[in-house]
């Protein structure tokens, strides 16, 4: 890889070490025209290989997207992406975390689900006035999520096991725990095959919010929840020392310590902080709508946020497009669907759309690495060409 | 990605203009449609569209059911197949029009809703949706639209307007576990369940209850794929073969498993142990490979065809009762099949304990 170019004009911004991985997660930005040209070389690119999907299994690709658009279009529809974006949100945010600290937490599905189920027992077995109670629901999540995670954090600062592995271990455990935990806490659903933990009282309740108008449903009262993770995950990173702290171990460990960064404490605390993101994931679903833990609690939210933060390239306001996008694609594969096409299309769709933007960013960045090296090289020659003028 | 919103946004009041006359387009000819389909006898000389539906198919036959299976849809062999086999025989028999619907992996009851929204929108009565997932679903749907007919399979979703179409899944099991313990020679059957949830305990507690009707001492191996949320266990050969192989290992030579799609896995294992082996929900003598069919001796079948059959014919004759209708035994909801003749030599026995059970004189346990 070509190490970074002193640019001459701007000594003062430190600059990371040009590889693929930092460009991968968005640690190098572009500025200016290219920081436009990428999502939408992106966006064209997705476009593309969709419509030839759809080509290649005899659908036409203007009719289909329409139909997703118009769909989308309804304020119900709207207000059911809103709701599932949040919980991908708050997913692909913790994830964005660790990412930053060169941290990969595959385990914030496990994390969740473990964190809901806990936090769902323990707000169906009290009853306490409506904040407290929210309040007491969340905080257990939050505990939950970070401790499951803080295993893998303390197994990597002590012993050095990579998180990859420890956490997509971590995932099975946690399915299996939960398992018996639903076994040992659910009360059966009446007359239904399902089971679930005890409902949630009214006072455990988020009310909804009639965010989009004419909409006869509501946004979940915690999509606030997520907005505020996003700003808060913001002033972490780029207000705090701890935020510094973070960002420079991600970008260099031998740096970091040199720097008198205590590199295993950071490890253990970006783990607990990850985690007790992950522990509210669950939490818009829970506490707006499903009030139980049961068979049927959505699964997998973990997953959708690695691809949706790598989309957002891990920048709180790219994550939310991010978000958004990936929700609204899901919540069109029943109008796809309904429209004869296959809804695995959108499964198609939202793994190109991730490859589109790796790509993309990748070829502009290259892009630029070349100009830049261009530019260099024909300021270098002019200055030699005055330089032997002048002699 | 800011950029691409800007760029969708800006176009879209465009795209909703082009599809909203498109729509306009669709509407204007399915009210000819009706005007067509209404005018009279001498529908023959009706233009292009209306001739489907008018010739051969009774009145009712106007009926568009709307179908959502559960996650794997059609093709999965077992559960949803089962419904699309009753959906189809009420395609060629009433000549009903249908519109099927699929579920996704992970997703939120508010996509499931969608989903059923989608089909009462569209003008589909009834709607049917296979499975005890869309039981928060169904129940809200049905409110908004108490016009709509709508049924869902395993699940006793309450309604004025729900159908519940539940089996007594024990019963059947209860046979062949009659079955099993008259067929094994070494006093050890297994039991493979797909996932670790109530409805396959169900089918447990009925085969365990069968077997030791018959020999109170026999030893019943259980063993579950997966737990949930990991519903891989009824799509997964490979943790069906190996479970079985472990109880042919450790002693039992008939197996019977309630594992969907893993369950080709389970006959695998039964073959190459030389051991027999007992098919779910559908005859699977006839459905699985060929070259494993010899070792099923019987299968329990769970007719969802029969009842998503029944439930349509239902609503043509203008018959629908809402809440509960339990297939069992007595209904012939459930019950073992005979394909093959590797059970014709104790077939009186197994009829025997079948009238018992339906006279009232064994209760089969659910495993609740």
């Amino acid at each position: 890889m070509t190490t970074g170019t002193q640019a001459p004009q701007t000594p003062q911004v430190p600059q990371h070490a040009d590889t693929f991985a930092n460009r991968l997660v968005g640690r190098i930005r572009l500025n200016g025209m290219m920081a436009l040209a990428a999502p939408l070389l992106a966006i064209l690119f997705a476009g593309l290989v969709t419509s030839l999907v759809l080509i290649i299994t005899g659908h036409p690709p203007i009719d289909s997207l329409l139909a997703m658009v118009e769909f989308a279009g309804m304020p119900r529809t709207m207000v059911g992406i809103i709701n599932l974006a949040s919980a991908y949100y708050l997913s692909a945010m913790a994830v964005a975390l660790g990412f930053r600290m060169n941290l990969f937490n595959i385990g914030v599905d496990g994390q969740y689900r473990l964190a809901a189920l806990c936090a769902a027992a323990v707000g169906g077995a009290v009853t306490l006035p409506k904040p407290l109670h929210i309040a007491l629901i969340i905080l257990v999540a939050v505990l939950v999520g970070a401790a499951w995670a803080g295993i893998a954090g303390v197994l990597k600062a002590r012993r050095g096991v990579s998180e990859v592995i420890s956490t997509i271990m971590l995932n099975t455990i946690a399915t299996g725990l939960g398992a018996w935990l639903l076994t040992s806490w659910a009360v059966p659903v009446a007359g239904s095959n399902n089971i679930g933990t005890k409902p949630i009282g009214e006072s455990g309740q988020v009310p909804g919010i009639s965010l989009i108008p004419g909409a006869p449903n509501q946004v979940f009262g915690l999509f606030l929840l997520a907005v505020l993770v996003g700003i808060g995950f913001h002033l972490l990173l780029n207000k705090t020392r701890f935020g510094f702290d973070l960002r420079s171990t991600g970008l260099s460990e031998p740096a970091a310590v040199a720097s008198g960064v205590n590199v295993k404490k950071m490890i253990v605390i970006a783990m607990l902080i990850s985690g007790g993101m992950a522990g509210l994931v669950g939490m818009p679903q829970l506490l707006g709508s499903s009030y139980s833990y049961g068979l049927d609690f959505p699964p997998g939210f973990g997953f959708t946020g690695i691809a949706i933060a790598l989309i957002g390239r891990n920048n709180p306001i790219g994550v939310a497009f991010g978000a958004l996008l990936w929700s609204f694609l899901d919540v069109s594969q029943n109008i796809l669907n309904f429209e004869k096409v296959s809804p695995e299309i959108v499964t198609i769709m939202q793994g190109v759309i991730v490859l589109a933007v790796v790509i993309a960013y990748e070829l502009v960045h290259r892009y630029r690495i070349v100009a830049e090296q261009r530019r260099v090289s024909r300021e270098l020659s002019a200055s030699a060409r005055t330089e032997g003028a002048a002699a | 990605m800011r950029r691409k919103l800007d760029v969708t946004e800006g176009e879209f009041t465009l795209l909703r203009n082009r599809f909203g006359r498109l729509i306009a387009g669709t509407a204007a000819s399915a009210m000819l449609f009706a005007v067509a389909a209404c005018g009279g006898d001498d529908t023959a000389a009706a233009p292009t569209s209306a001739a489907p539906a008018s010739s051969s198919a009774p009145a009712a036959a106007s009926a568009k059911v709307g179908l959502a299976y559960d996650i794997g849809g059609r093709g999965d062999q077992s559960f949803n197949d089962s419904a699309a086999a009753g959906l189809d025989k009420a395609k060629a028999e009433l000549g009903v029009t249908v519109e099927e619907l699929e579920a996704a992996n992970g997703e939120t009851d508010a996509q499931k809703e969608d989903r059923l929204r989608l089909l009462a929108t569209g003008g589909f009565n009834p709607v049917i949706a296979v499975g005890f997932a869309y039981s928060a679903a169904i129940t809200k749907v049905a409110k908004e639209f108490p016009d709509i007919k709508f049924a869902i399979v395993d699940d006793a979703a309450e309604g004025a307007n729900i159908s519940n179409l539940v089996f007594a899944e024990e019963q059947g099991s209860f046979l062949v576990g009659v079955a099993a313990a008259l067929k094994s020679t070494k006093g050890n059957v297994g039991f493979v369940g797909g996932v670790d949830v109530p409805l396959i305990h169900k089918f447990e507690a009925g085969f365990e209850a069968g077997a030791k009707a018959v020999k109170p001492d026999i030893t019943v191996q259980k063993k579950y794929l997966t737990q949930p949320p990991d519903f891989s266990g009824f799509g997964d050969p490979a943790k069906g073969k190996t479970a079985a192989e472990g109880m042919f290992d450790g002693g039992a030579d008939v197996v019977y498993q309630a594992a969907g799609g893993s369950g080709a896995g389970v006959f695998e294992a039964a073959k190459a142990a030389g051991g027999l082996a007992i098919g779910v929900d559908s005859d699977q003598a006839k459905t699985a490979d060929p070259t494993v069919a010899d070792v099923i001796i019987t299968s329990m079948l769970k007719k969802v065809d029969v009842a998503v059959f029944d439930f349509i014919k239902n609503f043509t004759a203008g018959t629908v009762k809402a809440g509960i209708t339990t297939y069992d035994l007595k209904a012939g909801g459930v019950d073992y099949s005979v394909t093959g003749g590797k059970i014709d030599d104790i077939k009186a026995q197994i009829d025997d304990y079948k009238n018992k059970v339906i006279s009232g004189e064994i209760t089969v346990p659910t495993g609740a």
